[in-house]
């Protein structure tokens, strides 16, 4: 039966698709537009690191423009750390920079005409996963179990099983937040050249802009910012 | 008792767009901050760019209740998960 609610919006296209199957152990398991353009992002990401350690090998004292590129983007990753994490910045400054500089492609990859990586819950959901594990690591790390403990059970000892639903709404928080961003961006762009293909020509650049560029940025941002802002209560005063 | 499948789709639909009125929420909150945002610019102008920095934070995190909405109505618009 044809789908009727949808009537008219064959154009339509923003869903993951899947590109071949292989067996695994008896599963059929696809590989996906979402781990192409995963690769694709990787594939960016580490073309340009290899390029920039070697252009850091034989760096001069006054810089080229490719030296000197790399160079803002490493200051400006430091500072952001630095101003939210003061004096553990330097331990952290390596994995939120990395997360920042990935996340942000994905989000921008969009412009490449390639879906979103984020905009699968399957990429975000681990990138929560590694915030929360990395938040109570550093809990136990540096408050001990008795401080966990302590906390846990913080106005009143009954009021654990609220805190420990607060402890596992923060991963869901960190990635759903990112996933439906990007996602609405995408079925947004979707709709417009789907339903409007006929005179969808220069304009939807603006939507791009909003969509890809600032709004991408933002979650960006406010990815790493939580990450930060996480990690450095669980490390607490000590 | 057993429903049409025209039926669940149509009350999928509706509870789509029951669903997006989560976005109220949000444009609320992200109005309150916009205004109190442009109060404290008024105030103090040379801390401009601090403020706008919070207050786009503060935005995007506001944001989020109303996605929650966004992804459910996504949900049963695309993935349909009512029908048998």
């Amino acid at each position: 039966m044809p789908n009727q609610v949808m009537l008219g919006s064959e154009n339509i296209d923003f869903m993951i698709h899947g590109v071949f199957s292989y067996q695994f152990f008896g599963h059929t398991v696809w590989i996906t537009t979402t781990h192409i353009c995963l690769l694709i992002v990787m594939i960016l990401i580490i073309a340009f690191a290899a390029a920039a350690g070697q252009a850091m090998k034989k760096a001069t004292e006054v810089p080229g423009a490719f030296q000197n590129a790399v160079e803002l983007i490493v200051e400006m990753l430091d500072k952001m750390v630095k101003a939210v994490m003061g004096k553990n910045a330097a331990k952290f400054a390596n994995y939120i920079g990395s997360v920042f500089i990935f996340i942000l492609i994905c989000n921008l990859s969009g412009l490449m005409g390639l879906r979103p990586p984020t905009a699968d819950y399957g990429v975000t959901l681990p990138l929560g996963l590694m915030t929360f594990t990395m938040i109570h690591y550093n809990k136990f790390k540096h408050k001990k179990l008795k401080g966990v403990v302590r906390e846990l059970c913080d106005p009143w000892p009954f009021w654990a099983p609220i805190n420990l639903i607060s402890y596992v709404a923060v991963p869901v928080s960190l990635s759903l937040r990112l996933f439906a961003n990007v996602l609405s961006g995408v079925v947004i762009m979707a709709l417009v050249y789907g339903l409007l293909s006929f005179i969808a020509i220069g304009w939807p650049a603006i939507l791009h802009v909003y969509f890809d560029i600032f709004s991408g940025a933002i979650q960006t941002y406010v990815f790493c910012m939580l990450t930060m802002t996480y990690v450095t209560d669980a490390i607490g005063e000590s | 008792m057993e429903f049409n499948e025209n039926f669940i789709l149509g009350c999928s639909a509706i509870g789509a767009g029951l669903a997006v009125i989560a976005g109220i929420g949000p444009g609320i909150g992200q109005g309150i901050a916009a205004g109190h945002a442009a109060a404290a610019v008024g105030r103090n102008p040379g801390a401009k760019s601090d403020i706008t920095t919070t207050m786009l934070l503060g935005q995007a995190v506001a944001e989020t209740t109303g996605l929650y909405g966004l992804v459910i109505a996504l949900l049963l618009l695309f993935v349909k998960p009512l029908l048998p």
